[in-house]
């Protein structure tokens, strides 16, 4: 495997069609990825409807959710500041949504610690408790990653205002897992 | 070859790495279904990794220029290639051998049940065998016509050099492998027996193959989704100057219609088999005995289920479309009807699902709507027909290959969806549900729809693809046994269903010995004629003429260009100034390669 060079008189096409086709494609990802959601959270209503057990930690998953939108807010800041070349503020906003996201897992770990002798997987409400924040954190892990990557490279002074689209995709992804968790906390905790 | 070899030491690597993290973590035996479900996943990554994906995608995540194989030779198709010509012709010949296996399966099934009683396998074995017959063929259905053909012609429809993500698409393709290789390892541990529905509870229990069945299918689907996506995003964002919708041709149409449908629905399967996997190695309950509820299962795996369906027929209402239009030599029929219809079916094929579910104990009052609704497809797909008949009509036939599958085609579609409307009806279905009519019908549907559009879609493409014409008097000579043989398999299968012959089971009453017998017959021609079929591209390998770039003289792109094309399809960027079927219409110019003409005097326009 060599580089993409192939000899110089072949037709190329016009790229310019790139930016748009990365845009499209991750709006479409988003979409794939909330049928994905949407079957976990049918299997949930479906199962148990709303119940749930009155020993829930009401008061951590309120502080999970405000920790995970707070790092949605600096996640944008983020992407805000590489739009205006400010490089320093968004290696900062881009760390303090990767802590930020590093809380909310060791939460949810805290969580599922409690959980498991409380509603094990196996009873009916455990059960979609288990999937439904299991799949969550799963998203998490991955965004965290490519999160980790986008610092990585921001700091090596890649992006700049010109040419951001890494960390735009990354965010915006990091967006959705914020909203998915905006659907599923009520779903598990509140209704 | 050095990638492919790469690629099976990481995915072995992989493989054992996350058995035995799983051993040191949990203890057990490394036949565990966890240790297996690790394995897997590893052994999935070691795989990507090690065919090109540390170079296409690694390397950009650390901030290099990404790399991808540029070998022009035969070892392209042993690498991470992204030219989707290429990747087309992987994901053909992947699943032909996958058809050809499974179509040995089948002729397994039928030797059984010539006759009653147990002969070659037993009632057990003879389960293993329908999931694995029902598994195989459904990928192939999925993923062929869209897969193999979606891949090679559509970009050239639209005159794009090549898909908007191509490391995605070579991505999509490189997930195949493993799945062939989860299914087909299945039996090392017991293999599976729910049938490729693998319905719940029966599947959470069950042999531990379920579980190589469950992360092989999950795998799969990714494949679909990513490919559908790229599909979508292609054909909204690189059609080339002048290709306005109106003007897109109908196979690619077909095909967007198809994307719509597989990169959504296909999470809902996949969804149904995480929680299976679940079930089984995490100690969940969604669809146990116990405390959850099989029918939930049923609701999330026909979700997808019967879009799927679609996923597998709409590509083929796409070929036959084609050719019907470009053998006929007239317009393509109530062009914008058809792109209507392919759109209404994509719609409505998601809210139909529940009429797999008749007799499965959901709740009364769904039977009715899910009737209406159900019965409400046919009218978009009799569109489509009438479509096809319309082009048909008063033509000056060209009867080659392509044509003569199609019209097999037309033939066994239509038994297909009359026969449909019987299972669509609540009152009709709970009698004949779970019988061999079920078989019949859906067979004539998926083998009958897809299946021969895939033949007819080989025929039609292959010039373009190989440069090289096949010997068309044996082609028709197939054409014509394999619609007559298949006819003479299922339609007896109809008799002995409405008889009350139950399917999935391997043995059966004196009573429908005589069908049976004759049915197993057909079968076993049926799949000897496929000797006819090889034996035809080995012809073309040896002594095919050249094809040259246009032999059928149709309009659309892909036969404006040599074949097989060049490594971006075109020399230049093309220039759409007209729609794509107007065949014999007054003044229209017939399209001659490049340079770009300008509209005529006349005033009509012409098609590059």
């Amino acid at each position: 495997m060599t580089t993409t060079k192939p000899p110089s008189t072949e037709y190329h096409q016009d790229m310019s069609f790139q930016p748009r086709a990365n845009l499209i494609g991750l709006w479409l990802f988003i979409v794939s990825e909330t049928f994905l959601f949407g079957a976990f959270l049918a299997a949930r209503y479906y199962s148990t409807g709303t119940a749930k057990p009155e020993e829930l930690n009401q008061n951590l998953a309120l502080m999970l959710t405000i920790v995970l939108l707070a790092s949605s807010l600096s996640a944008y800041m983020a992407e805000t500041s590489i739009r205006f070349n400010h490089r320093r503020n968004f290696v900062i906003y881009i760390s303090g949504t990767i802590i930020m996201g590093l809380i909310f897992l060791g939460g949810v770990g805290i969580e599922l610690k409690e959980a498991i002798h409380l509603y094990p997987p196996g009873t009916p409400y455990g059960s979609s408790y288990f999937m439904l924040i299991g799949l969550h954190a799963f998203h998490v892990v991955t965004g965290l990653i490519a999160l980790g990557f986008v610092l990585f490279l921001g700091l090596k002074g890649h992006y700049g205002s010109d040419d951001y689209w890494g960390a735009e995709g990354v965010i915006k992804y990091w967006h959705f897992v914020d909203l998915a968790w905006v659907i599923i906390y009520p779903t598990l905790y509140l209704f | 070859m050095k990638y492919l070899i790469r690629a099976i030491v990481l995915g072995i690597v992989g493989y054992i790495v996350g058995v035995w993290l799983t051993l040191a973590i949990r203890g057990g035996s490394p036949t565990d279904e966890v240790a297996v479900v690790f394995g897997f996943i590893l052994a999935l990554i070691g795989w990507l990794a090690g065919i090109g994906g540390i170079e296409a995608f690694g390397r950009q995540w650390i901030g290099k220029t990404p790399e991808v194989s540029t070998a022009r030779g035969w070892q392209r198709y042993f690498q991470f290639t992204v030219d989707h010509k290429v990747i087309g012709i992987q994901y053909g010949v992947t699943l032909l051998g996958v058809l050809l296996i499974g179509g040995f399966s089948a002729m397994i099934m039928r030797i059984e049940l010539a006759s009653p009683g147990m002969s070659i396998v037993d009632l057990e074995e003879f389960n293993k065998l329908v999931s694995m017959h029902g598994i195989l063929m459904v990928a192939v259905a999925v993923a062929g016509i869209i897969g193999a053909f979606g891949n090679y012609i559509i970009p050239i429809q639209i005159g794009a050099a090549d898909m908007a993500f191509p490391r995605l698409n070579a991505l999509s393709y490189w997930l195949v492998p493993p799945v062939a290789i989860g299914l087909l390892s299945a039996p090392l541990l017991g293999s599976f027996s729910a049938g490729w529905t693998a319905y719940a509870p029966l599947s959470v229990g069950g042999d531990s193959g379920q579980i190589l069945f469950n992360m092989a299918i999950i795998t799969f689907g990714l494949s679909s989704i990513l490919g559908g996506l790229n599909i979508i995003v292609t054909v909204i964002t690189m059609r080339a100057p002048g290709m306005t919708w109106g003007r897109l041709p109908i196979f690619t149409w077909a095909g967007f219609a198809t994307a719509l449908l597989a990169f959504t629905v296909t999470q809902f399967f996949a969804a149904a088999l995480v929680l299976i996997t679940m079930d089984r190695v995490a100690g969940t309950d969604f669809f146990g005995p116990d405390v959850g509820t099989g029918i939930l299962y049923e609701h999330i795996f026909w979700f997808y289920s019967h879009p799927a369906v679609y996923i597998m027929v709409l590509p083929g209402f796409g070929v036959i479309l084609e050719i019907a239009t470009a053998f006929s030599r007239k317009p393509l029929f109530a062009y914008k009807a058809v792109v209507g219809s392919l759109l209404t079916i994509v719609g409505l094929s998601v809210v139909v699902w529940a009429h797999h579910m008749f007799t499965s104990g959901m709740a009364d009052f769904l039977q009715a709507p899910f009737m209406i609704l159900t019965e409400a497809i046919s009218i978009p797909t009799g569109v489509i027909f009438l479509s096809i008949i319309g082009t048909l009509w008063q033509g000056k036939l060209w009867f080659r290959t392509p044509l003569v599958i199609a019209f097999g085609w037309l033939f066994n579609f239509l038994i297909g969806g009359i026969t449909g409307i019987f299972l669509a009806d609540v009152a009709t279905d709970i009698f004949l549900h779970d019988t061999y009519f079920v078989v019949a019908h859906f067979h004539y549907t998926i083998v009958g729809g897809s299946i021969f559009a895939l033949l007819a879609a080989f025929f039609y493409w292959f010039p373009k693809i190989t440069g090289r014409m096949y010997n068309d008097k044996l082609g028709i000579i197939f054409a014509v046994s394999v619609t007559v043989l298949f006819n003479t398999t299922f339609l007896p299968l109809f008799w002995v269903g409405i008889n009350g012959m139950n399917r999935r089971v391997g043995d059966y009453p004196q009573a429908y010995e005589s069908a049976n017998k004759f049915a197993s017959v057909s079968a076993l021609l049926l799949g000897s004629t496929f000797l006819l079929f090889v034996g035809n591209i080995a012809w073309s390998a040896v002594a095919g003429p050249k094809a040259g770039s246009n032999p059928w003289n149709a309009r659309t792109l892909e036969w404006q260009v040599s074949s097989p094309p060049s490594h971006h399809n075109f020399r230049s960027q093309p220039v759409i100034v007209g729609p794509p079927y107007d065949y014999g219409v007054p003044y229209v110019v017939f399209p001659d390669a490049e340079p770009a003409p300008e509209p005529d005097e006349s005033g009509k326009e012409v098609l590059v």
